[in-house]
């Protein structure tokens, strides 16, 4: 295959990824304070098909992007709500949203199906797309997919360069020394869950005002997205910059599956699809595998240098969540 | 006390009620429909008919055996998500069993009992995967779960348009229907088998019985309850909670064999028509207590039919079934938080 035509493929893998990108983001900054947001599938198809609606009927795309922001951020609303102020569990709670808020979407998108509407223009970065290689890569697309560029290397910037971020990292790992240091725990909990949520609310106008511009019901071929994002923020080990490899990784082999389809014509195209699922299963085991008692058994009996390895090995890859993540604060 | 405490929880629940069926009132006001007249409709399309009864127990079926098979995991502590790959697995391996055996000359209701059971062993296997991630790898069985679900589905897709494809080219109408031989028998004149109405019901009395009237039962409601505790006390919590994935699987499995040999004939893409989800959330709204599983169950399978007629009568989507589950649910586990919360302790 050329160069060019690789570069345009690569170009919009990046390109494509940007809702993912900015699921994992909000989601990551979320369970960096302590809480799960698992409502991530429904929050995005309800923003995509609210984000739409809103900028089709007042022509404005700013509109559908506050929009979007806005469902996220009322549906993070109600996972904190419910697991901070009321304490039931929020895997419950989320899930129970994830499938309410789709049917929502599928039900109040209705008028809206198959309807053309406005679409963000594309928009070559001044000066930085006329580099060659890199500016092709990065450069030429919209302004949704610059700012998800800009929204990891801000939210890795928060969690591990500032105070405030500290204090982040504080609430997540160990809340009760937060308490201590002054931090209103509970109350940065709800904060924090409703920015992510706000985050993760412009995924779904990225994906319909941008990536595949339209509102289609269920054949929208958005149903999942946040599914994959959960697993992505695990993978990313809770760090957005490990979270974006995997989001773009994702999106790699999915675009070299559609590449590949016509070399293999007797694997259907929907099987290569989902060929990046069990690599992410594989890749959540590698993650985990490390904790499991009976691999720190086995490693044990290990002579000392193989087992010096396999630690190393294991510790490099592994991904700790937030100690305090699901867990409900209560000063005692 | 005792009887202040139940009706206090019986007026959150009723006000749990009251509001879903508000929010999703002003849903339908939102979109210019009468909801007095989207409900009634709702009403006579579910039970407005013997027909439409017996169309309400074809849906009971499948929901109910996941949701006896889900009383089973949560009882362990676990969110067995892949609950959906399950019941795609028992579709597959009942196909699977099937069209391995349609030709062989074997009687033909031993052919349906063994790919019935073949669909059971697939399900609890593919429950094995997650719980194999789950105890040996660390995997967290939400998250190796939804994978699975993907995988199974892939895998029906691949089977449909590859091996199994129909003469010609393979379709998204699903695989070729078996001979009416190999079909469960139905009542007179409606869609509702009577075999798989016993299966159902065998299903949820088996998972009574062994949550509340066995020793494994409170074993494992143990192991749910406080892992560490009872691993302490000498429970051998892995093969527990194993084994609560693999008896799961397997009546999930029993779902998804049922689709096959009582309703479809075939496989089809969406097999498991999101049964297992439906089943976490029914699992949810009854508070893990497997004697609601029948009637709520049954509520939900009628909502579902009541809203097929929506698009026709009222140019609505039939997603509105899942809004108004969902708010219920929703609702129902806010009004328990806010009890808890707002009653004071005695």
């Amino acid at each position: 295959m050329e160069i060019g035509l690789i570069l345009t493929g690569l170009a919009g893998v990046l390109f494509a990824a940007a809702p993912i990108i900015f699921a994992v983001i909000g989601e990551t900054v979320t369970e960096r304070a302590g809480v799960i947001n698992l409502s991530m599938n429904g929050t995005i198809l309800l923003s995509a098909m609210g984000g739409f609606a809103a900028s089709s009927r007042t022509e404005s795309l700013l509109a559908g992007f506050l929009t979007g922001a806005a469902i996220g951020a009322l549906v993070a609303l109600v996972v904190a709500f419910s697991s901070i102020t009321l304490k039931q569990s929020q895997v419950a709670v989320g899930f129970v949203l994830a499938l309410t808020c789709r049917d929502l979407a599928y039900f109040l998108g209705n008028n809206y199906m198959g309807i053309s509407g406005p679409r963000i223009p594309a928009w070559d970065f001044p000066a930085l797309s006329q580099i060659p290689v890199l500016g092709q890569l990065f450069f030429h697309h919209d302004i949704m997919t610059y700012l998800s560029f800009l929204a990891i290397f801000l939210a890795w910037a928060w969690i591990f360069r500032t105070r405030p971020g500290l204090m982040l990292q504080g609430i997540g790992e160990r809340p009760a020394s937060a308490f201590v240091r002054g931090a209103n725990v509970n109350l940065m909990r709800y904060v924090y869950t409703i920015i992510g949520g706000a985050i993760i609310g412009l995924a779904g106008p990225t994906y319909s005002l941008s990536v595949k511009a339209g509102w289609n019901g269920t054949i929208s071929g958005l149903d999942g997205f946040g599914w994959i994002a959960l697993s992505i923020t695990i993978f990313g080990g809770w760090n957005p910059l490990r979270a974006a490899f995997g989001a773009y990784l994702f999106g790699l082999l999915q675009w070299l599956g559609l590449v590949l389809q016509p070399s293999l014509p007797n694997i259907p195209s929907q099987v290569l699809q989902v060929a990046p699922f069990p690599l992410m299963i594989l890749t959540l085991l590698l993650v985990n595998i490390g904790d499991a008692e009976w691999v720190e058994r086995t490693l044990a009996a290990l002579p000392e240098s193989a087992r010096r390895f396999f630690t190393r090995a294991f510790r490099a890859l592994r991904a700790s969540p937030p100690a305090a993540l699901g867990v409900p604060f209560e000063r005692d | 006390m005792m009887k202040n405490a139940a009706s206090n929880r019986f007026g959150f629940q009723l006000l749990a009620l009251i509001l879903a069926l508000g929010i999703t009132s002003l849903i339908l006001l939102a979109v210019g429909a009468s909801p007095f007249q989207v409900f009634t409709d709702m009403f006579t399309g579910s039970l407005g008919s013997v027909k439409k009864i017996s169309d309400v127990l074809v849906g009971w079926v499948p929901l109910l055996l996941v949701t006896s098979g889900l009383l089973i995991t949560f009882a362990a502590g676990l969110w067995n998500i892949g609950v959906e790959g399950q019941i795609t697995l028992g579709a597959i391996g009942t196909t699977m069993t099937l069209r391995s055996l349609q030709d062989s000359g074997m009687n033909p209701a031993l052919i349906i009992t063994l790919s019935i059971l073949a669909g059971m062993f697939a399900g609890a296997l593919w429950a094995a995967l997650a719980g194999a991630l789950k105890t040996f790898g660390g995997v967290n069985e939400i998250f190796g779960g939804l994978g699975l679900n993907f995988v199974a589905t892939a895998l029906t897709i691949y089977l449909i348009f590859g091996p199994w494809k129909r003469p010609g080219t393979g379709s998204m109408s699903g695989t070729e229907p078996f001979a009416d031989p190999l079909h469960l028998p139905l009542f007179e004149g409606l869609r509702l088998s009577p075999w798989a109405l016993v299966i159902a019901i065998a299903g949820i009395v088996f998972v009574y019985f062994l949550l509340q009237g066995t020793y494994f039962g409170l074993r494992l409601k143990a192991v749910g309850r406080n892992f560490r505790a009872a691993y302490l006390l000498g429970i051998p919590t892995w093969q527990y909670m194993m084994f609560s994935f693999l008896l799961c699987g397997a009546l999930a499995g029993a779902a998804g064999a049922l689709q096959v040999t009582a309703v479809y004939y075939r496989l089809i893409p969406a097999i498991s028509s999101g049964y297992g989800y439906l089943g976490l959330m029914v699992a949810m709204l009854i508070n893990y207590q497997a004697i609601w599983a029948v009637p709520v169950a049954l509520f939900f399978a009628a909502l579902n039919i009541g809203s097929i007629q929506l698009p026709i009568l009222h140019k609505l989507d039939s997603s509105l079934s899942g809004v108004l589950q969902g708010m219920l649910v929703l609702f129902v586990l806010l009004a328990e938080g806010a009890r808890q919360r707002f009653t004071p302790k005695a």
